[in-house]
């Protein structure tokens, strides 16, 4: 198990270094320049050229490819991810501003997700091709099949049009006053945790389908188990496995779930500051997002599969 | 003897039916309602891209300045946008965008991907170390952001998206066809093949590929309805096709939600259209799926 375990955190150093060095070249790659972008020129667009080389050098960038690279890389192993191109503040700081809007909507997103996933993914695999699954399954791919940016503007719309509600200009935190915060990320946290429910809900209906086949079950039906206790003391252990690893993998979706919901809404969190970073071609912000996104992915990944084979030997002895 | 002949022959055709393509279809039609109708809907879409030229009762790039966002009516049943354009006409040329872009998209990025499984499981060692530490990187990146990023590189062109949209997938198709991959090199026939001197590609070709097309079907088809969803979230995003391109997640941007409420019609059946077409792919996937994986198969 120890040999595994290195090896595993070992592998980590690749897979992370070749992140940055992706997410450095790609945003080097971009066209549009950074500098034209913030100086903006005069009214008929004209800017100094003096001007630009004086930014370049202030921001940093004109400096060789290889050293900016080392630079950020030598910032990042001291969790000092830079300062961002347009605001000049650090981008762990602005980070932090934005960061508990978005934790709140994915962790209450997860919470609601969880809560109607399992029992009706349950069901749905109990009582496989029988009216309840089809209806189970509709209403899922149906959350798979609806785009998340229309269910938030169709949700706008009937709250314009019925209650002629206006989207909040400012974040208000739970802790300041519940019930405005629970006014302004209901919706929000419904878009995306009706999304996330349908993937995990069919997770959940295959993965229990699975183990109801197992001969263990079978076992327990012989006994005369009553079928309640089949399903949830013997089969919903065994099949959580592989639905947990789900909700745990589908971090990165549920970042991408947060670009879309946070633009719709217009909500000042961490999806919407990267969009805007990558069309402002902020560096620093860009790739701090995706270093941190991937280090998030990873280390959720890394103890899934810990789990996985101390669950299971065979996995750890290959 | 003859009779016991007879009965191993009914008893054959008993235990293993040999159906026809067409008695396959109404099988599963039969067994699979949920994957016909995502069939049907499929059908339908295709239908309506293919004739959209026909079936289309207004040209889908020219607007009616006198007209603009009229409710729906008899003349315009979806009513008109903006710029006085045929809502319907352009959901139906739309179809054409989105599938496209389906289709195009997952096949590119399954494609890649499977194979670079099977290079990696048939190779195994230095090779396989190598590509897995590269899948794992495109994993672990963003999906949406990378799709954002490569897309604004290379500008809003329906080209361009089909490559920010197959990327992604590329990682997550290789993944699953080289576990495949794996277990099917493993088994003695393989062996056999290798001991009785078949070369690599023979042995590649004829008796890997072939037992990794379930899985690969499969993951197409999950990544189809995908692919058209990120089509449409690219281009709201703005980073998609560009206008006038009658793309329906293009049709959801910009203006249509600050018309909502004046002219709710405008986003309302290009998201229907987007749903509809991606609730028929994964509804069919999904049978596909049950019925192509015995372990899920009603016993």
């Amino acid at each position: 198990m120890r040999t595994y375990v290195v090896t595993r955190l070992l592998l980590i150093v690749p897979t992370l270094l070749g992140v940055a060095s992706l997410v450095f070249v790609i945003m080097r790659v971009i066209p549009g320049d950074v500098t034209l972008l913030i100086l903006g020129g005069d009214q008929a667009g004209r800017i100094d050229a003096s001007q630009i080389a004086a930014l370049k050098h202030r921001l940093g960038i004109d400096q060789p490819l290889l050293t900016q690279f080392g630079t950020w890389l030598w910032g990042v192993l001291r969790f000092d991810f830079g300062t961002s191109l347009w605001s000049g503040r650090p981008v762990v700081e602005e980070l932090l501003i934005r960061l508990p809007l978005s934790l709140e909507l994915a962790l209450a997103a997860t919470i609601v997700s969880v809560l109607i996933a399992i029992p009706f993914g349950m069901l749905a695999a109990v009582r496989q091709d029988t009216w309840v699954d089809y209806l189970v399954r509709v209403i899922s791919i149906g959350g798979l099949a609806i785009p998340s940016f229309w269910v938030g503007i169709l949700v706008i719309l009937f709250l314009v049009i019925f209650f002629g509600w206006g989207p909040p200009l400012e974040f208000t935190p739970p802790w300041v006053d519940p019930w405005a915060n629970f006014q302004q990320m209901v919706w929000p946290i419904v878009t995306v945790g009706y999304r996330y429910a349908a993937v995990t809900t069919r997770m959940t209906r295959s993965s229990v389908l699975e183990v109801l086949r197992e001969d263990y079950i079978r076992t327990a039906w012989a006994k005369g188990l009553r079928e309640r206790a089949i399903v949830i003391r013997h089969a919903l252990k065994n099949a959580m496995l592989p639905v947990i690893t789900l909700i745990g993998t589908e971090f990165a979706f549920l970042i991408g779930g947060l670009v879309v919901t946070e633009t719709v809404f217009t909500l000042n969190g961490v999806g919407r500051f990267v969009v805007d970073a990558v069309a402002h071609r902020d560096y620093p912000v860009v790739q701090a997002l995706v270093f941190l996104i991937a280090l998030g992915f990873v280390i959720v990944n890394l103890l899934v599969d810990l789990t996985y084979a101390w669950f299971d030997p065979r996995i750890r002895y290959r | 003897m003859a009779t016991t002949a007879l009965t191993h022959a009914q008893a054959a055709a008993v235990l293993a039916p040999r159906l026809t393509a067409g008695e396959e279809v109404v099988k599963f039609i039969r067994t699979k309602p949920l994957g016909g109708a995502g069939a049907l809907i499929i059908l339908g879409m295709l239908g309506v891209a293919v004739f959209a030229a026909v079936l289309a009762p207004y040209d889908p790039y020219v607007g009616d300045y006198g007209l603009q966002f009229a409710r729906p009516s008899a003349e315009h049943w979806f009513g008109t946008d903006e710029f006085g354009r045929d809502v319907l006409s352009r959901v139906m040329y739309g179809a054409r965008i989105a599938l496209f872009v389906g289709f195009t998209a997952s096949l590119a990025g399954c494609t890649l991907g499977g194979l670079l499984g099977v290079v990696s499981a048939y190779c195994g060692g230095k090779v396989d170390l190598l590509l897995e530490r590269l899948m794992d990187i495109l994993l672990a990146f963003p999906q949406l952001i990378l799709a954002l990023a490569i897309a604004s590189i290379l500008g809003p062109a329906v080209q361009n998206v089909v490559i920010a949209i197959s990327i992604p997938i590329i990682p997550r198709a290789a993944r699953v066809v080289r576990a495949t991959a794996l277990s099917v090199k493993e088994n003695v026939y393989v062996e056999a093949v290798q001991a009785l001197g078949a070369t690599r590609r023979r042995v590649v070709l004829h008796h890997i590929v072939p037992n990794v097309v379930a899985p690969y079907i499969i993951m197409l088809t999950a990544q189809l309805g995908g692919a058209i969803l990120a089509e449409a979230a690219l281009s709201y995003l703005g980073l998609g096709t560009a206008e006038p391109t009658p793309s329906w997640g293009l049709m959801l941007s910009g203006s249509a939600p600050s018309y909502a409420e004046k002219a709710p019609w405008i986003a309302l059946f290009p998201g229907i259209a987007i749903s509809l077409g991606v609730f028929g792919f994964n509804l069919f996937g999904d049978s596909l799926r049950d019925a192509l994986d015995p372990k899920l198969r009603r016993t």
